[in-house]
């Protein structure tokens, strides 16, 4: 049994068929890379998993338990982290308190606690604050913990969403074009934090890339997508070469 | 020309820089300091207030800072300034400056203690300030009371409103609920002339069973929440301000039409209970639980919910629990800023919960300043003293507020003081040269 499994996902948009029989299997410690051209439904599929959308058919097992039907509340608290293609950070909040934040279902203190300031809050906003500097640190903006996040560089605001979503401890994190948007070196900068991530906590990594190098580096399989179906799976290696996943991004070789 | 339009920011600047200047000794007062000050003038005002004013050619104590007469008696004002000077101005400045170190030494020491303590003392001077400067006329003692009230509702109101993000406009509805409840309550367990008949208990017990009174016109009111929390977990923004709308409009049209009540005539002689230190426990109560509840993370959820539901959902935040505890804790707080509320003016109908208590409220939230439980404080405080001071004018005091309401919107539209936290330990700590220097640096 894998620790991820999708099994013949289909989804509707109303008539338009958005994925079409979509299986996944992520076993655990994996990073599995997701490819496809513009609107091929990578976003649609992390939707999906993650709960914000409920498929039309087929089921998501998630260490063998039915999570289909859960909210993406429920489905982040059982360990399906992720970040987002366009940042979605929350506009007045600290970098702290982003990271604080996703141990909300973590919490036990409860509105007892959040009303009358028991010992028992105090102690646990403590011990959330000691967590979420440590992730803080691990992608390195620790530093900027107290800042309110619209003022943070753009790169920067990329690792405060990536130990956001560390904060929820994904057995599985999704992420959505981890690097878009960025430049060469900001480019390395954060494969490096990647694969540092995955060192030291070992999840596995489920993730939509854009550029073949991030692809090529880190992942050790390889989904194509083209217009909601699979058209190619393998190691990356296999997937470059693979003639019908050069045919969706670049078109048929006409011979003139 | 050129050289006007060149020296217009050096006249600011000179001015900001010259009150900078003026401010400079009193930068290291602490709050410690600023209250025993305060406790000073008002023990002035009660010795010496009279024959100063009488004096001064005012018939009797300008009763709110000289805010009525500006408006009703425009040839009193050099008087009341030089009134105003002497008992307030200059001797909570002198003493202030006077009893820096000491205070300062003092509020140091505090710090050892439990911070409770320290709270204990501040709000027993706070107090002892409010009772002297009420003990004056009971004109006071009736501003004070609905000015702490207007801190509960504007407070409770801001949590939804400000740190949700949602424009609820139900609060005078809530509000009518818990009048109503508390009312009926009081009036029918220790009130014996009522259409309800003789008093069923003591009532000796009647002080002593207030409170329940009132958190049972909380709970009521936050029942009625539901009827807007259910909604707004598929409904946001323009939508859900309509319904709330109607959900204020249906509860005024409810207690219209209940004669039980009153109907429109509304109901009356509710028993004196909501005295001064009664209010002042409440509010006291309200801004702790309120404060404590947005520091936490659980309150902050609403943040993440106002900012990106979608990202607050995927990041473990339940939001529908996190909305219904928005929606239910502040309708708490405006039923038994309601129930306070009929207890003070002993009267109450339908129509004191309608449109204009809703343009209030609101007002007194986005002046004070969005997502801020000292902007709301400030709000409240502010917005009473001008509605007060504006009496005067009868129903053109509702064109100069709405203006002022669209000015704020205009030149700062989060409100006066938005987006800060209300951190009671900093508030009590002693002003050294320490933290001067931090000052500079934000100022």
């Amino acid at each position: 049994m894998s620790l991820l499994e999708v099994n013949n996902m289909t989804h509707f948009f109303g008539g338009l068929r958005a994925v079409n029989n979509y299986n996944l299997a992520v076993e655990s410690g994996q990073i599995r890379g997701l490819i496809g051209p513009n609107g091929a439904g990578k976003t649609t599929i992390f939707n999906l998993i993650t709960g914000v959308y409920h498929p039309t058919e087929g089921e998501i097992l998630l260490e063998g338990e039915n999570i289909t039907a859960l909210d993406p509340n429920q489905i982040a608290d059982r360990g399906l982290g992720r970040t987002f293609q366009n940042l979605r950070l929350w506009r007045y909040l600290s970098v702290l308190d982003h990271v604080k934040m996703a141990r909300y279902s973590k919490l036990t203190y409860g509105l007892v606690g959040a009303f009358f300031g028991t010992p028992k809050r105090v102690q646990e906003e403590k011990a959330t604050d000691k967590l979420a500097m440590e992730l803080l640190e691990l992608v390195g903006v620790a530093h900027l913990a107290d800042q309110i996040v619209t003022n943070l560089p753009y790169g920067a605001q990329r690792r405060v969403e990536l130990a956001r979503a560390l904060a929820t401890e994904p057995k599985v994190l999704f992420l959505d074009e981890p690097t878009a948007g960025m430049n060469p070196e900001e480019l390395i900068q954060m494969m490096d934090i990647i694969r540092q991530v995955h060192r030291e906590i070992g999840m596995a990594i489920f993730l939509i890339e854009h550029r073949m190098k991030v692809v090529m580096d880190l992942c050790e399989m390889v989904q194509t997508l083209n217009f909601g179906e699979v058209i190619a799976e393998g190691t990356a290696e296999e997937i470059r070469n693979d003639p019908l996943v050069i045919e969706a991004y670049l078109g048929k070789e006409v011979v003139i | 020309m050129t050289t006007n339009s060149v020296s217009l920011p050096n006249t600011r600047q000179r001015i900001r820089a010259a009150l900078s200047k003026l401010w400079q000794p009193y930068r290291p007062v602490p709050l410690l300091g600023w209250l025993l000050a305060a406790l000073v003038a008002v023990g002035l005002e009660q010795l010496v207030g009279l024959p100063l004013a009488r004096l001064l050619g005012m018939s009797k104590i300008p009763a709110l800072f000289g805010a009525l007469v500006v408006l009703s008696d425009p040839i009193l004002i050099p008087s009341v300034l030089l009134y105003m000077l002497l008992i307030y101005i200059l001797p909570v400045g002198s003493v202030a400056r006077l009893i820096t170190s000491l205070t300062n030494k003092i509020a140091a020491k505090l710090m050892e203690y439990p911070i409770v303590i320290t709270a204990v003392i501040h709000l027993i001077l706070i107090y002892t300030v409010l009772f002297i400067w009420c003990d004056i006329s009971d004109y006071r003692v009736l501003i004070a009371r609905l000015t702490m009230i207007a801190i509960i509702l504007t407070l409770s109101l801001n949590v939804v409103n400000g740190y949700m993000g949602e424009f609820s406009c139900s609060h005078p509805g809530f509000m009518s609920l818990g009048a109503y409840v508390a009312s009926v309550f009081t009036i029918v367990l220790f009130v014996s002339e009522n259409n309800f008949g003789e008093a069923l208990l003591p009532p000796a017990l009647g002080p002593v069973m207030f409170p329940l009174a009132l958190v049972l016109g909380g709970l009521v009111s936050a029942l009625g929440a539901l009827l807007v929390a259910i909604p707004s977990f598929r409904t946001r923004g323009d939508y859900l301000a309509i319904i709330s709308l109607a959900f204020m409009f249906i509860v005024k049209s409810l207690f219209e039409n209940l004669e039980v009540v009153g109907g429109a005539r509304g109901i009356s002689n509710q028993p004196n209970y909501a005295s001064l230190p009664v209010v002042f426990i409440w509010t006291v109560l309200a801004i702790w639980i309120i404060n404590n509840f947005v520091r936490s993370t659980m309150g902050k959820a609403l943040n993440a919910v106002r900012d990106d539901e979608l990202a607050a959902n995927a990041m473990t935040v339940d939001t529908r629990k996190t909305k219904m505890t928005a929606f239910l804790f502040a309708a708490f707080w405006a039923g038994v800023a309601g129930g306070l509320f009929a207890h003070v003016l002993r009267y109450i109908n339908p129509d004191s919960f309608g449109i204009r208590k809703l343009a209030e409220v609101l007002a007194m939230v986005y002046f004070g300043g969005l997502n801020s439980v000292t902007g709301s404080i400030v709000g409240a405080v502010g917005l009473s003293l001008i509605s007060e001071a504006l009496r005067p004018l009868d129903i053109y005091k509702w064109i100069i507020i709405p203006i002022m309401l669209i000015l704020i919107m205009i030149f700062r539209p989060t409100g006066l003081i938005a987006f800060t936290e209300f951190n009671v330990e900093k508030l009590f700590q002693p002003k050294d040269n320490a933290s001067e220097g931090d000052e500079h640096v934000t100022a």
